[in-house]
């Protein structure tokens, strides 16, 4: 079994918000996050996916492949969006770190035909990032 | 569902290590230019992973101002510029990076219970670094 991690860069403005919440606690909970015109960064994201290594290729997975799912499920639907507003998903819960990587398994998953899809981690900034591995 | 996050700090402090229990000429050879009695000193960089299940409503596996308050009080101001030989935790152990690392992810387990702890990692240099899981297989 060999593990092979793809990196991408997107860059995307997002809120933290629950209407559920009162203005009070949302400031409280959520702080600077909770300003309403949005605030953004520059995500990196790993995908890790692990396989054996194909005996004539020897690869695990086609590179050129992985990458333009990536293109397709994920940097196309978020490259310079403002999450909440305009990734389907985040309509109704929070662009945090942890739901990003957890939509993002959920895009690219069903799409991995070709290597099991291991980890995605997805870095908001050097100083914090989140990994999911499609635990329950 | 659950996720692992990661926090990375920095802290700058010096050490010399040094084991009273051997000879000079065993510790010199044991750990060479590090035992330099005056000591040395590193930038720190401590990544703090924390697991649990995100909150539906916060859609968090833990709030950030809680861990970086924490993690502020109880090891930046315990740690930052001071020379860790001189620290109570390390009268009977030597100040490597293991014991360290070892050390800060006690601290926030005993601690900490906003969320699991699941790992310290620490480098001490851009070349060295030191993971610990609490005596756990390390999850990659």
């Amino acid at each position: 079994m060999v593990y092979l991690t793809r990196k991408a860069e997107f860059s995307a403005s997002h809120y933290y918000h629950n209407p559920e919440f009162t203005p009070e606690e949302n400031q409280r909970i959520f702080g600077k996050c909770n300003n309403p015109h949005g605030h953004g960064h520059n995500y990196t994201l790993e995908v890790t996916v692990k396989g054996n290594v194909d005996q004539r290729s020897g690869f695990v997975v086609d590179l050129k492949e992985l990458k333009e799912i990536m293109n397709r499920e994920v940097i196309e639907a978020m490259d310079h969006r403002f999450l909440n507003k305009e990734v389907a998903e985040f309509k109704d819960q929070i662009p945090t770190t942890e739901n990003l990587a957890i939509s993002i398994w959920r895009r690219l998953e069903p799409k991995l035909n070709l290597a099991e899809l291991h980890r995605v981690r997805v870095y908001e900034t050097p100083d914090l990032f989140v990994d999911f591995y499609g635990e329950a | 569902m659950k996720a692992y996050l990661t926090r990375r700090y920095l802290f700058s402090a010096s050490h010399r290590l040094h084991c009273v229990e051997m000879s000079d000429a065993e510790n010199k050879a044991v750990y060479g230019k590090c035992n330099n009695p005056h000591g040395h000193g590193h930038n720190y960089s401590v990544e703090v992973t924390v697991a649990g299940r995100v909150d539906p409503r916060t859609g968090m596996v833990c709030n950030l101002v809680d861990l970086d308050s924490f993690v502020q009080e109880k090891i930046l101001e315990r740690f930052d510029h001071q020379n860790l030989n001189t620290l109570a935790e390390f009268q009977a152990t030597v100040p490597t990076t293991e014991n360290l690392c070892v050390e800060v992810f006690d601290i926030l387990e005993r601690d900490f219970h906003h969320a699991e702890i699941e790992k310290v990692r620490i480098e001490e240099t851009m070349l060295n670094s030191f993971e610990y899981a609490g005596g756990r297989e390390i999850r990659y």
